[in-house]
């Protein structure tokens, strides 16, 4: 089954993204903020990864930016978590190389069914 | 799939109270006339946190409030706002309020609407009123706004649709998105029958061939009756990448016309007659039916079990510490193993290893408590970090100018002494702000800087911690101490006192030295519910003062109320446990010593002190007491609060840890016992309360 890497700086959306990605068989690994994801990612190869934008140490967007640059993830999909108001934050998401968004807040079927979208 | 949201719930709420505390500190930080950009992001990020969260777990009350900060906040992020005095003044209301909001929700109980609609509308008046442009227009913008470049025919839903014609031509680096049209196709195979044609015409040449691009471009028909908004949710991701036009089967339009038009990167201006040659058509079978696609609202709340919500603690521990134990416990694991191996045939000879053995897994279980006791201990900022703020308000109202200043933030101390701590150094702190320091005038009068300091420094010493709260303010006067504890009737006109003596004064039911009760310190909640909150953690409080320059007082704490270094005694078959902490020393003494004083009992010289003795075997009633005159025992000279006496045992044994256990859980309070404790043979012994035991002996 296909390997998640989930980053989010809240303990609370983070446990629940892994906890719904988790039930549904996937593998998923936990990162607290952009520069823990890189270096897991670094060590791992992960078929998605999914992202909060705001985050310190390292937000979202450069997360996704600095991922892309490795060849390992030049074609994964990567998501971003981001908020209905944060319209500029998908333009600049994109601009970085995500995939796509799923929009705050959403529900444990919204989440998987948006993963199932790029993981088949 | 259904999930049990509730489980998030309590973490949701430890991490909001913390981002509340961290958007808290960071506004009384923020120096107005230099804003630090990463400041106000950190302050944003934490509104921005409980915003998303909040949302998630169906907590719509306090996403709407938090989503009114975060406009507030992001604007002045982006430096469209100035950060004024005001602004932060309402936005730590709005602090105050989200914490009310969440401890209700927390608590399963109603939040106060109306006060929570006033402390909205103060931020809305705040954003709304003092901004360069309108910020209903930033919020409210509508989510979606279609760039010109990708086409998208918004067609209306109407009944009886037939179907999606679909031109779909990818820019070149589609795919480094992560986005891929299989995947796209597979998705809209699942909303209808979908036949694809694939237009050729754009690859280049082998060898200027770029496989990490996308050359490809799709004529799509998809059949049934599906919602634009479906079409357009597939597309959604893609729409700036790529070429993109839709269009209903329905309504007779020129497709081709627009797919050219708004796709001039297509090469060789492909008329579509060359298109249709060089397609091959593909066919995808509808697999299902139209996926249910309605996301069912998170029913969470309803469902919750209560079992999480309520009374149920939790403490965040560092990763370091949970390893350290995991490592203990492997060491106890192999010592146990080596030790099952010594006695398995065991012969004299492995006497010495069976030794080894013993030694090293007493070494262990210390290290293993010290590890776990260790899980227990935070640092004494969770209880400092609220008087920035408290500081802050109290000064404005009073019209003072004082600078906190925290020292040792970082001293570990048990989580209950953490909690219960809290209360006690409020009421401290309070008075030092409002009876301590001096209204800036009196200060400059009295040749001191305008603004008072107010210091809380936490340390460790010995097995205690030390916590005190100093100010440089006017400090207590002993006259006017004395005089006011005269009045009161507290204590005789020829009462003789000493410094400290009279200091303590303050620490008297009753006794309340401002002028006026004002309600910031008072409040009839005396200085003597301090001192008892500070005795019942089994610590002290003393106060040093200076008049005219300041007061410091100083908590002292054992660092743990579960554990206990203690001496264990023997009166005839009893054993007493005495706080390690408390004795002074042990002697035996001569008759020379010994004065009786004629119904007020009897004394002992020590030095040039006359000591009190307890008798212990009289105290709790033992008969096999084997020494019953003074010259036969020993005398444990032990202090309690200050109060210093000698009690009278047969014996001294040995040192060691102690676990408490509750007596008044068990049994009953018992005047003089401060709890009881498991003795390695399994008899209970019970553990002395020095205090009680001196108030007792005065008795």
């Amino acid at each position: 089954m296909a390997s998640i890497l989930a980053v989010d700086d809240s303990a609370s959306m983070r446990q629940m993204v892994s906890f719904t990605l988790k039930g549904a068989g996937y593998t998923v690994v936990e990162a607290v903020d952009g520069v823990d994801a890189l270096n897991k990612a670094k060590t791992q190869k992960f078929d998605c990864v999914v992202t909060d934008v705001n985050m310190p140490n390292k937000d979202g967007i450069t997360l996704i930016r600095d991922l892309r640059a490795l060849p390992n993830y030049k074609f994964v999909p990567m998501l971003m978590l981001t908020t209905e108001s944060g319209m500029d934050k998908k333009q600049a998401g994109k601009a970085a190389g995500a995939t796509g968004w799923i929009v705050k807040p959403f529900n444990p079927d919204q989440l998987l069914k948006t993963i199932k979208k790029v993981l088949g | 799939m259904s999930i049990d949201m509730a489980q998030f719930h309590q973490v949701f709420f430890e991490e909001s109270f913390e981002g509340l505390d961290i958007m808290e500190t960071g506004l009384l930080n923020l120096d107005l006339g230099d804003v630090d950009d990463e400041d106000i992001n950190t302050i944003f990020r934490a509104a921005h946190s409980i915003k998303g969260g909040s949302g998630t777990f169906g907590f719509s009350a306090v996403s709407d409030f938090t989503h009114v900060m975060e406009t507030l906040l992001d604007e002045m992020r982006d430096g469209r706002r100035q950060v004024t005095q005001p602004a932060v003044d309402v936005l730590l209301a709005s602090v105050d309020c989200l914490k009310e909001m969440l401890t209700a929700i927390q608590d399963e109980q109603e939040v106060d609407v109306a006060s929570v609609s006033e402390y909205k509308k103060a931020l809305e008046v705040e954003l709304n009123g003092a901004s360069v442009e309108t910020p209903e227009a930033v919020s409210t913008e509508p989510a979606e706004t279609v760039d010109e470049s990708s086409s998208t025919v918004q067609s209306v839903d109407e009944e009886g649709e037939t179907g999606w014609r679909i031109a779909f031509s990818p820019h070149a680096d589609l795919l480094k998105t992560g986005n891929d049209p299989v995947r796209m196709f597979r998705e809209l195979a699942v909303l209808g029958e979908l036949t694809a044609k694939v237009d050729f015409q754009g690859v280049p040449d082998f060898y200027d061939l770029d496989p990490e691009e996308c050359h490809l471009s799709w004529d799509l028909t998809i059949f049934g009756d599906i919602p634009a908004s479906e079409i357009d949710d597939i597309f959604d991701w893609v729409e700036d990448d790529c070429d993109l036009a839709i269009q209903s089967l329905k309504e007779p339009g020129d497709i081709e016309n627009q797919f050219t038009s708004s796709a001039p990167s297509t090469p060789k201006d492909a008329p579509s007659e060359a298109s249709i040659e060089n397609t091959s058509e593909k066919k995808v079978e509808s697999i299902a039916p139209p996926a249910p696609v309605k996301a069912k609202p998170a029913t969470a709340k309803k469902e919750a079990p209560k079992a999480a919500a309520k009374g149920s603690s939790s403490i965040r521990v560092d990763t370091g510490k949970i390893d350290t134990l995991i490592n203990m416990v492997g060491e106890l694991v192999i010592t146990q193993s080596m030790l099952s191996l010594v006695g398995e045939h065991f012969e004299l000879n492995k006497l010495d290893q069976l030794k080894n053995g013993l030694s090293q897994l007493e070494r262990h279980t210390r290290s293993l408590q010290e590890s776990v006791m260790n899980i227990r201990m935070l640092p004494i900022s969770f209880v400092f970090s609220r008087f920035p703020r408290l500081v802050h308000d109290l000064s404005t109202k009073l019209d003072k100018k004082i600078e906190l200043v925290l020292v040792g933030e970082n001293t570990e101390v048990d989580k209950t002494v953490v909690e219960l701590l809290s209360d006690p150094l409020v009421h401290l702190v309070r008075n030092s702000l409002d009876h301590g320091i001096e209204m800036p005038a009196d200060r400059v009068a009295a040749g001191k800087p305008e603004t008072g300091t107010i210091t809380l420094e936490a340390y460790h010493r010995g097995g205690n911690i030390v916590i005190e709260v100093k100010d440089d303010g006017k400090g207590l006067n002993k006259d006017m101490l004395r005089t006011k504890a005269i009045e009161k009737g507290l204590i005789d006109e020829d009462t003789i006192l000493s410094d400290k003596q009279t200091y303590e004064l303050i620490f008297m039911a009753g006794f309340s030295t401002a002028e006026q009760l004002s309600d910031i310190s008072g409040r009839g909640v005396g200085m003597d519910v301090v001192r008892r909150n500070i005795q019942s953690l089994g610590g002290n409080i003393e106060i040093i003062s200076e008049l005219g320059k300041g007061s410091t007082i100083a908590i002292h704490l054992p660092l743990t109320l579960a554990i206990l270094d203690g001496q264990s005694i023997a009166v005839g078959d009893e054993r007493f446990i005495i706080p390690l902490g408390a004795i002074i020393e042990s002697i035996n003494i001569d008759e020379s010593m010994i004065n009786r004083v004629a119904g007020r009992g009897e004394t002992f010289r020590l030095r040039d002190e006359y000591l009190p003795i307890v008798r212990m075997h009289e105290i709790f009633d033992v008969k096999t007491a084997q020494a019953k005159k003074l010259t036969e025992g020993l005398i444990v000279v032990v202090d309690g609060q200050g109060m210093r006496c000698g009690l009278f045992i047969d014996d001294l044994l040995g040192q060691q840890q102690v676990v408490i256990k509750s007596l008044e859980a068990n049994y009953r309070k018992v005047e003089g016992v401060s709890g009881a404790t498991i003795l390695g043979d399994g008899s209970v012994a019970l553990i002395l309360d020095i205090p009680g035991l001196v108030r007792l002996s005065n008795q």
